[in-house]
């Protein structure tokens, strides 16, 4: 159960805290009452979450999909993967944080992994930059594509960061040709690529690790050119319009199915991944496997070929 | 009083000050703030005599690259309007209706004298024609085109033109100039970043050469994509490159940026391009790349099925060599 009530949820927050009011009387005062107004409050609490969570606007999607106990790439390589192995740098100038990448197994295949990380803690969001990445993060991603294929592994990428960072150092080193050369690699890739955008993709800084044969996203996870606030504070000239923003943009996973630039959405539990993290690692490493497994007999000619179709039918079909 | 009022002529300064100047008789140059007279500056491919390059249309872009400006227009694909059903303070189809009206009035006016015809049906123009010789497909964005943002016919219009400089085993240049995405496209617009790169990719294959130009300005996703993936990157002097504009790092980092920062000149300092070169130059330049990275088809120019409008009737707008230009 989440401690962090999102602002919308006020009701359900209020609904909670009356339960363990409720329940902390009844350890201490037996009684028929006490639990049948419990188990009464109990169902009226899951209920409004699962009404709430299955008509979830695009504005309320973004804030779930920031939430800060929503999974990050770090718990799902400590939930999906085993023998994780770290691999740094760019081999360049640096190593970023803000994109982790590494060798890992995924039910029993050695893998790729490559995505934005976050941070949870004070320490750790700093150390990884929010999950805003210089050029070295998208250099890395390219050094480890390049791995990959020579060792004929697959790729799996998570985007989740609410872009590149814009910054004097990044700009300096070449961001915008970093994101370029990212997407162009996956794009090359002989071997199969799989994306998986857990939270907020966000931007060139998303792509540049997400050009991919199938691309999935989880229910409450957005997917966009500019956040949010970023269109509003252009389009509207008011940041504060962000929620027309986020709708207008149509941003969220079962819009972005209906214009095939994803092909999948992994379910999550009511209430969002954050209230059963787990659950939501397990759906979304179900996924990953079939994904990979429609994958794994092709080519690497028919990966290429597969991953350009995909691209150039977006927007030539079903609009 | 500064010195240069001092030392102006009294019948100058009564013409400096005079305040209804018509607009589209003297332009003021950005760099030097001087007056400069629009005949001049047009003979000179609208840089000033400080060399500030200001935006030019496409269709003064072509007529800068090609031989002789003689061009076949291409038509570009046309593409779902409004897909989101966007509305912003405005409906999105009415946004580019006027942009479309803005462009249309300004090409009547700059084709008066005749020259080849352009197509234009959103930022991107793409044209036909010959550099130096060598067959080569010229694909000029827009920038007075809602700010020449990449949204989907930007991106089927570079699919397709890179496709046609395939089917013709011709070169292609692309002169990028973009405030980024189109962000009334949503996420639509941001997969033409992968879109795109997927027809230079396959231009790479057939060992055709991509030359990017950078004019001012090119940034966001145009420049996380097909701008900064040339085999050669050219850029015009002064011109703003970046990922993120100036105003959003400055906003994030709370420092202001050094002079010069995110300018063309930075770029090459920086190892992002290759050439910052003279609008004046530029044709010779290129001519001079595309002649050597595509040594045989030059040689076999004359297999090659090109039939180019002429232009009816031109005023000479070739720029003064003895004015230190080799264009």
């Amino acid at each position: 159960m989440t401690t962090t009530y999102l602002e919308f949820e006020k009701p359900i927050a209020e609904l909670d805290a009356k339960i363990s009011e409720l329940e902390a009387l009844a350890s201490s005062k037996e009684g028929p009452s006490i639990t049948d107004e419990l188990k009464k409050l109990k169902a009226k609490s899951s209920k409004q979450l699962k009404d709430m969570y299955s008509d979830l606007s695009a504005w309320r999607k973004t804030l779930v999909a920031r939430h800060p106990d929503r999974p990050h790439l770090s718990d799902f390589i400590e939930n999906i993967f085993d023998d994780f192995e770290e691999l740094a740098g760019d081999r360049v100038f640096g190593n970023d944080e803000a994109i982790m990448g590494g060798l890992a197994r995924f039910k029993g295949r050695p893998v790729v992994i490559i995505g934005h990380e976050k941070g949870r803690t004070i320490e750790k969001r700093l150390k990884h930059n929010f999950g805003m990445a210089h050029p070295e993060g998208y250099r890395k991603a390219v050094r480890l594509m390049e791995m990959a294929e020579k060792f004929n592994l697959p790729v799996l990428s998570f985007p989740d960061t609410s872009g590149a960072y814009p910054g004097k150092g990044g700009e300096e080193r070449g961001q915008a040709e970093a994101i370029a050369r990212g997407t162009q690699r996956g794009l090359s890739l002989g071997v199969p690529f799989v994306t998986l955008i857990i939270g907020e993709g966000m931007s060139g800084g998303a792509i540049g690790i997400a050009a991919a044969n199938k691309v999935l996203m989880m229910e409450h996870a957005i997917y966009s050119v500019i956040s949010p606030e970023g269109c509003a504070s252009i389009l509207y000239r008011d940041a504060a319009k962000a929620k027309d923003a986020a709708d207008a943009m149509k941003i969220t996973a079962p819009d972005l199915l209906k214009t095939k630039v994803i092909d999948g959405v992994v379910k999550e539990p009511v209430g969002g991944a954050h209230r059963d993290p787990k659950r939501a690692m397990a759906a979304a490493a179900k996924a990953l496997d079939e994904a990979l497994q429609e994958l794994e007999g092709l080519s690497p000619s028919e990966l290429r070929t597969q991953r350009k179709e995909r691209f150039y039918a977006i927007g030539r079909e079903g609009l | 009083m500064n010195w240069i009022t001092k030392v102006t002529p009294p019948g100058l300064k009564t013409m400096l000050a005079k305040k209804d100047t018509p607009d589209d008789l003297w332009v003021k140059c950005p760099l030097s703030g001087e007056l400069v007279y629009k005949t001049d500056l047009e003979e000179n491919w609208h840089v000033t005599p400080a060399g500030a390059h200001l935006r030019i249309s496409p269709r003064t872009r072509l007529r800068l690259l090609f031989d002789d400006e003689r061009w076949e227009p291409l038509a570009l694909p046309s593409v779902p309007h409004d897909p989101l059903k966007f509305k912003d303070d405005k409906p999105y189809p009415s946004r580019l209706k006027a942009a479309k009206a803005k462009i249309a009035a300004r090409d009547k006016k700059e084709s008066e004298n005749g020259g080849a015809p352009i197509i234009q049906e959103d930022c991107m123009v793409a044209a036909y024609g010959k550099i130096g010789g060598v067959p080569t497909v010229v694909l000029v964005q827009d920038f007075a085109f809602m700010g020449g943002s990449l949204g989907m016919a930007a991106g089927e219009g570079f699919v397709a033109a890179a496709q046609m400089a395939l089917a013709r085993k011709a070169g292609f240049v692309v002169c990028t100039a973009s405030g980024g995405a189109r962000m009334q496209e949503g996420t639509l617009s941001l997969m033409q970043m992968p879109r795109t790169t997927l027809a230079i990719n396959e231009l790479a294959e057939a060992k055709l050469p991509y030359i990017v130009l950078l004019t001012d300005p090119t940034s966001g996703g145009v420049s996380a994509s097909y701008a900064m993936l040339g085999d050669i990157h050219i850029a015009e002097p002064g011109a703003m490159i970046a990922f993120s504009g100036p105003r959003v790092i400055e906003q994030t980092i709370r420092e202001s940026l050094p002079k010069g920062f995110q300018r063309s000149e930075f770029l090459r300092e920086k190892g992002q391009v290759d050439i910052v070169c003279d609008r004046r130059k530029l044709k010779d330049t290129i001519s001079n790349v595309l002649s050597m990275l595509m040594p045989n088809v030059r040689r076999a120019e004359d297999r090659l099925p090109v039939s180019l409008t002429p232009p009816k009737t031109h005023a000479a707008k070739t720029p003064n060599k003895s004015k230190g230009s080799s264009a």
